[in-house]
């Protein structure tokens, strides 16, 4: 469906986008498949509606909530986001959403709230990918809390102006477009304040490969993929790769949140 | 068995239009003549060249069990024709990757190759490739006389290589991977067990000529 929003200039990116046939047909989605075109091919059969989201943890506010309550205080704006994967290629998206911290502060985290941890509903009958253990189900993320307030945390529930279609996370995701794009947990069941660092996904498959961070850096290396330049989807078959840029080029808004930390150990 | 004439008129050629197949769709995909290559060009064209180049690598290394298991010597003309197609394909996966991915920016060429083991792993096996692909003729085969074979053994080192190369660069589903593993394990456990039992065969057997190893087919033919 159609969705009401006003475009947040300040927050995006004047590149082009994206086609909406590449942002919804080649992504990553493990719950639908390990590969690009499987999300769109094989989520026909999840059903984003009715949905609930569950708060808990170091917060004065905690329960069940459905989307309609927990989204219907906040405007939704549309960002033109960059969104870089860890394995070199990026695509320029606009998502339809409200800003995470936003959200968050509703339920008044606690002095205790130091990170957010995010859950992926749990559903192997609707999300044929959940059926292999390929990555320990289900998936989850995490944000330091004040990565989850910055101002560029966004939850979206669209793209291109419409309701977020299955294969991109519906109907609840999560936009860092400043990390790798598997920060970016979809069809988000469960958010929760925690006093410690909570485990992610991809951290617990391959810890050496991806830390907890997970910043855009071209200048950390992945074991198997240089991160120093990367192939901007849409760009056709002979133009090369484009230099990555530090924090995926959002480092004004972010980089005071790691002043003073060594980010080739906190990956 | 088919006859020599039906070898070479009829299933050889069907086997050289089998091998182009996938090289033929891709390139009607990039023309756009039949679908497309989707939203990842480079990509698609890389990973369908390696795949073909390892299913090709793995096929030609099956050739000798199958013509024993089924008692089909005849196969044997057919391997070189699969050899020198899996070598074209790991070939054109190389150079997709380093001008159309990486558009021959050697410092982000060289270093791959140096640090990224998945990349150095399969840069070893297309190297291991050329000599045998090079000494692919009928000249040289003769030229090399037994040399040939044990050259050509190279090629135990360079499939599973090859796998190798596959399962590392994969991030998480090594269901794939593990499949071309276990054909390799069987094919080359295969020749292993065949190797020592014909290693100690009793002094009663031992005039008994056996089965050559890999190579040229025996004389009998």
């Amino acid at each position: 469906t159609d969705l009401t929003f006003k475009r947040n200039e300040a927050f995006s990116t004047t590149e082009a986008p994206n086609s909406y046939e590449d942002v919804t047909g080649y992504n990553n989605f493990y719950e639908f498949g390990t590969g690009k075109s499987d999300p769109a091919a094989n989520s026909g059969r999840f059903k984003p509606t009715p949905w609930t989201v569950t708060i808990s943890g170091e917060a004065e506010t905690t329960g069940k909530f459905t989307l309609e309550d927990f989204l219907k205080p906040h405007a939704l704006e549309e960002r033109v986001y960059r969104l870089r994967c860890v394995e070199a290629w990026s695509m320029v998206i606009p998502w339809v959403g409200v800003p995470l911290g936003d959200v968050l502060k509703r339920f008044k985290p606690t002095s205790k709230a130091k990170y957010v941890a995010f859950k992926t509903v749990m559903r192997p009958s609707e999300m044929p990918g959940q059926r292999y253990a390929v990555l320990d189900w289900p998936y989850v993320e995490g944000l330091r809390i004040d990565e989850a307030m910055n101002p560029l945390s966004l939850l979206a529930v669209g793209v291109y102006g419409k309701t977020l279609p299955n294969q991109n996370g519906a109907p609840l995701r999560l936009v860092t477009p400043w990390k790798y794009g598997f920060k970016g947990i979809k069809s988000i069941v469960e958010i929760s304040f925690t006093e410690k660092e909570p485990p992610t996904s991809w951290n617990i498959s391959a810890s050496h490969e991806y830390g907890f961070y997970a910043n855009v850096n071209p200048n950390v290396d992945h074991p198997r993929w240089s991160q120093a330049r990367e192939r901007r989807i849409g760009a056709g078959l002979f133009n090369a790769r484009i230099p990555t840029q530090m924090f995926n080029g959002y480092e004004k808004e972010v980089a005071g949140l790691y002043r003073g930390m060594d980010l080739a150990k906190n990956y | 068995m088919p006859s020599a004439t039906i070898v070479k008129r009829v299933i050889k050629p069907a086997i050289f239009v089998l091998c182009s197949l996938p090289l033929a769709w891709l390139a009607l995909r990039a023309f756009g003549v039949a679908g497309s290559l989707g939203a990842n060009p480079v990509e698609e064209i890389q990973d369908t060249l390696g795949e073909w180049g390892l299913r090709l690598l793995v096929i030609t290394l099956a050739v000798t069990p199958l013509r024993d298991w089924f008692n089909a010597p005849w196969l044997i003309l057919l391997r070189r024709m699969l050899g020198v197609f899996a070598f074209a394909y790991v070939l054109l996966h190389f150079l997709t990757w380093l001008i159309l991915d990486q558009g021959l920016y050697w410092p982000g060429i060289l270093p791959d190759i140096a640090k990224r083991p998945f990349i150095t792993i399969g840069f070893a096996a297309l190297l291991l490739l050329i000599p045998l692909a090079v000494t692919s003729t009928n000249a040289m085969m003769r030229r090399l006389g037994k040399r040939w074979k044990s050259l050509h053994r190279l090629i135990y080192i360079i499939v599973p290589l090859g796998v190798w190369h596959y399962w590392w660069q994969v991030k998480a589903d090594i269901r794939e991977p593990l499949i071309y593993a276990a054909i390799v394990a069987v094919l080359l456990g295969w020749r292993f067990w065949k190797a020592k039992r014909r290693r100690s065969v009793t002094p009663a057997h031992a005039g008994v000529p056996s089965d050559p190893p890999d190579g040229l087919p025996p004389a009998r033919e």
